[in-house]
């Protein structure tokens, strides 16, 4: 596929969903309402870590109005998304892990009597000990959070790799520098709590509604807990007011509204409060990592080592993969040829840490451009400099065997430090401002499936006849990004017709041909690509239909305007939807599938599978601060970001995904942190004492793009949803440190840690002189 | 005990048995039936449920119900006259200031209070007044210029640029 002048792509369209959004019509799970309908709650551990002793549940059943009351001896089978490592139950079987674990759940006819019930479970626990904290839980002695973890000191799963000659390259270097730095607790904290309703219809069918990035894997897993076949499993998804990864794996609430609805014989809602959005969390690792970076004398860097503990909370979840994926986004966007990686998860009495936006990549990137702004600063080097000289060219493949086949990173160097004056400003601005540089890089999906499993990633049907007009059916989920609006508009520029003539199906595991699902910023590529091949195989089912009833040959026929045409004869057209009339008049229905499979590459290493993606994003971003030096507070000014998504299919939704990305990653550099107490019950779990930013934190936001395609990739697409966080954090705190000359290793940047560095500064400073 | 209340809603009356203690946002959700208005957290942190009471933007999810009898409360459903579109929510649209759309409900709402109020906020304005709703998708730069751009519909300088 190559670069034309598309009518659709990359152009502006209006999202089918957004006139629905805009007057509240968008229906979102909790929206749903069927007759008979109960409303389940969940009874949550009152302590952070003990054995279940008993039970008793007689008073709420009592109740009036209670329907159904659940705990989890009855369905005492282990989940995980990550199949080959299922830690979870629906409900606490045996014993909890931490302060605030669902152990009961009851159905009744309306959410006050539910809550009533709540309180009058009784349930006793043997006390075991808690840790709070990673370096607890290994402590010797300790005891195993999951009993039947292999690993000693509660070490969920350990990762070394190691590539070229780390010790040999660090003896060459002629300057290596490590620290150690730490990433905080944070939560994606998305708008939308979860929601899920069961239904089981006449003939025992489970019919769930849900908001879920997975529908897939939400699938397989009710099909587990449940015993029940999958075909008689019947998952939809609707509307999701945002997920960021946080509604990436299945949640508790899903399970358990198909659980009561069965045991009540109705249908079950199960709306979480944002409590219990914070407690079913998921969030993002906080790692303490030590890195170490060397250069060569012209800044080239030599090795870099990295030893890290990532504190992953109760459970299992992502954990696996994200250690993995930690591993896998070390170095790039960098050409380095000596790396290791060694590094640990930790269970810990806390809610489960797991997929959130740009994971795997956030903290080392953190990490590895904090330490490289500072290493060129050290050797008396412009930061834009070295990054530059270190960035990888147009393809490249890493030591670990990751194969980047389009990159134009160098390109969103000089544009975001050309279009920001980062040349001009850095190291030249008054005391309490600055600008800092950093760079980053995406997956644009993933290599393999979580399970053993051959079968293609995404696939997609066409449906295309002259009542119902174009109809992709596909898999994929729209969770807000516009998925929905991308594929559309795919199909309509294949087809050479409006993007408002294609309808889209997606989310439904019934409807729709098979997805993975919304996470690793896979979609575009592979949905899209699968979408692509679909209308191409329409295309080709038509084309010799209108050559025929044009007199030419298929090959010189195109399709656009409405129209297919010859591109050799002027005049030789004929309107599209006659020749599909024709088509369905000789053939009957026209209909075409499409699919998508990545390229399945390997290494000879644990964790070898992961981190390869079929192609990748790069960014990068200038982010000038002004601090006030009174209060302490940093204040981002300015962001600009030069990013390099390939073609943008539909730009304002890949700019809503830029700017979205900064102000997050904005929140977790500077004042996002869930606060943990020692009894690991939650200190701040609201959306008033867990900060997010608000409109009024918003800088200037500068939204660039390089000029950029992939010749391999639907329509020149790559990710976008993703990338683009990765340099935000890092950016900041090397402004930071232009501004003030203190270098944070610690997130977030609170007032009180500004106030206590310029003391320490001032202090040290007297002391010099 | 269940008390009987009228409501105006977007125009409309609604008879209404509740308790006391219901919450105006359950009431329009649940009892009345409109699904538009949303709750993100239920206790006033994220503006996501607001609604327009006698034109000002209420939190409905810590007003009781009780206390709206003989108010005219306006919830999204009541913003657009069929598949006519508010300026504000053609703004919204036009500058791709919806991602997820479940802040968005509120968010119109709020920018339309504002504009009414100030049909030329400058930015710092349009911060201020739009600080308690919370939006985790878009990071908030296309709503801003989504209200700058809505106040030049409504004051009827509407074809500006390639909107
Ligand atoms: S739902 Fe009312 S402020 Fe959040
Ligand atoms: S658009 Fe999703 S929260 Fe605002």
């Amino acid at each position: 596929m190559s670069k034309r002048d598309f009518d659709v792509i990359g152009k502006g369209v209006t999202r089918k969903d957004g006139p629905k959004k805009v007057k509240g019509e968008h229906e979102f799970a909790d929206d749903l309402q069927f007759p008979m309908m109960l409303h389940g709650r969940i009874k949550r551990s009152d302590i952070g870590h003990g054995r279940i002793v008993r039970i008793d549940t007689s008073r709420a059943e009592a109740l009036t109005g209670v329907k159904a009351v659940l705990i989890g001896a009855e369905t005492p089978i282990k989940y995980g998304i990550v199949p080959q490592m299922p830690t979870e139950y629906a409900l606490a079987h045996e014993k909890v892990r931490f302060y605030g674990e669902p152990v009961a759940a009851v159905a009744a006819v309306d959410a006050e009597t539910a809550e009533q019930a709540l309180d009058l479970i009784e349930i006793e626990y043997e006390a075991l000990p808690v840790y709070t904290t990673p370096e607890e839980a290994m402590a010797e002695g300790a005891v195993k959070i999951h009993a039947d973890n292999r690993f000693p000191g509660n070490i969920a799963y350990e990762a070394d790799q190691n590539f070229g000659d780390v010790d040999e390259a660090f003896r060459n270097s002629h300057y290596v520098l490590e620290k150690t730095f730490k990433t905080s607790y944070v939560n994606h904290a998305f708008m939308e709590p979860h929601c899920a309703v069961s239904k089981f219809d006449t003939n025992g069918e489970l019919f769930i509604w849900s908001t879920t990035q997975v529908p897939h894997y939400l699938h397989r897993h009710l099909s587990k807990v449940l015993q029940m076949e999958m075909n008689r499993i019947h998952v939809k998804v609707t509307g999701v007011g945002g997920a960021f990864g946080g509604k990436g794996e299945v949640s508790n609430n899903e399970l358990i509204s198909a659980l009561l609805a069965r045991k009540a014989g109705r249908p079950v809602k199960v709306l979480y409060s944002r409590k219990d959005v914070f407690l079913q969390h998921r969030g993002r690792h906080p790692i303490e990592m030590r890195v170490k970076v060397g250069v060569d004398k012209d800044g080239m860097i030599t090795a870099i080592d990295y030893d890290g503990t990532m504190d992953g909370g109760s459970y299992g979840g992502w954990g696996l993969v994200i250690l993995f994926y930690t591993a896998a986004m070390l170095h790039l966007p960098y050409d380095v040829k000596n790396v290791r990686f060694n590094a640990r998860r930790i269970y810990t009495n806390k809610p489960t840490c797991g997929a959130m936006r740009g994971l795997g990549g956030v903290q080392p990137r953190f990490a590895l451009e904090s330490l490289l702004d500072q290493i060129a600063i050290d050797i008396g080097m412009n930061p834009y400099e070295l990054k530059k000289r270190n960035a990888i060219g147009l393809s490249h493949e890493t030591v670990s065997g990751q194969v980047v086949r389009h990159c134009e990173f160098r390109k969103c160097l000089d544009q975001a430090v050309e279009l920001s004056g980062y040349k001009e400003k850095h190291g030249k601005l008054p005391f309490g401002k600055g600008i800092g540089l950093a760079g980053g890089y995406y997956i644009s999906g993933t290599a393999y499936t979580l399970y053993m499993a051959y079968k293609p990633h995404s696939s997609a049907m066409i449906r295309v006849d002259n009542e119902s007009g174009v109809t992709v059916y596909c898999g994929a989920t729209d969770i807000g990004q516009g998925s929905d609006t991308v594929l559309g508009m795919m199909a309509a520029e294949k087809f050479g017709l409006p993007f408002e003539s294609v309808h889209v199906v997606s989310g439904d595991t019934s409807l729709a041909p098979f997805d993975l699902g919304t996470f690793a910023s896979r979609v575009t590529v592979a949905a899209g690509s699968a979408v692509c091949k679909a209308a191409d195989n329409i295309m080709e089912k038509i084309m010799p239909v209108a050559a025929i009833q044009l007199g030419v040959r298929p090959g010189q026929l195109e399709a656009r305007n409405g129209k297919i045409f010859s591109v050799f004869e002027p005049g030789k057209e004929i309107d599209f939807w006659k020749v599909v009339e024709k088509y369905i008049d000789a053939h009957g229905p026209l209909t075409a599938t499409g699919d998508y499979t990545p390229p399945r590459r390997t290494g000879n290493f644990k964790g070898a599978n992961i981190g390869h993606s079929p192609t990748y994003g790069f960014s990068a971003q200038c982010t000038e601060v002004d601090i006030d030096t009174e209060t302490g507070e940093v204040r981002i000014v300015r962001v600009t970001e030069a990013g390099d998504c390939g073609q943008p299919i539909n730009p304002v939704s890949v700019e809503g995904q830029v700017e979205g990305s900064i102000v997050m990653g904005m929140g977790q550099a500077l004042f996002e942190e869930i606060k943990v107490g020692k009894d690991g019950r939650l200190l701040n779990p609201s959306l008033h004492d867990y900060k997010i930013p608000t409109m009024a934190d918003v800088p200037e936001l500068r939204t660039t793009f390089v000029d950029s395609y992939d010749p391999d990739s639907p329509f020149g697409a790559k990710e976008a949803g993703e990338g683009p966080i990765q340099p935000v954090i890092p950016a900041i705190f090397n402004a930071v440190y232009d501004a003030i000359g203190v270098r944070f290793t610690e997130m977030p940047i609170t007032p009180e840690k500004v106030l206590q560095a310029l003391d320490a500064k001032k202090k040290q400073e007297g002391k010099g002189r | 005990m269940k008390k009987l209340i009228k409501l105006e809603i977007n125009g409309e009356n609604f008879d209404v048995a509740i308790s006391p203690a219901a919450y105006l946002i359950d009431v329009i959700r649940e009892t009345v039936g409109l699904s538009g208005t949303k709750k993100g957290c239920g206790v006033g942190d994220c503006g996501a449920c607001t609604v327009l009471i006698d034109g000002r933007p209420t939190l409905s999810c810590i007003t009781l119900a009780v206390a709206c009898a003989g108010k005219a409360i306006t919830t999204i459903e009541g913003l657009s006259r069929g598949s006519e579109l508010h300026p504000v929510q053609r703004a919204f649209i036009d500058k791709g200031a919806v991602q997820c759309g479940f802040c968005t409900p509120g968010m119109v709402l709020s920018s339309k209070a504002l504009l009414d109020e100030n049909p030329h906020p400058s930015q710092d304005e349009i911060k201020t007044a739009l600080a308690g709703n919370l939006c985790r998708c878009t990071g908030y730069a296309k709503i801003i210029e989504a209200v700058e751009h809505a106040g030049r519909l409504l004051s009827g300088e509407g074809c500006d640029e390639q909107a």
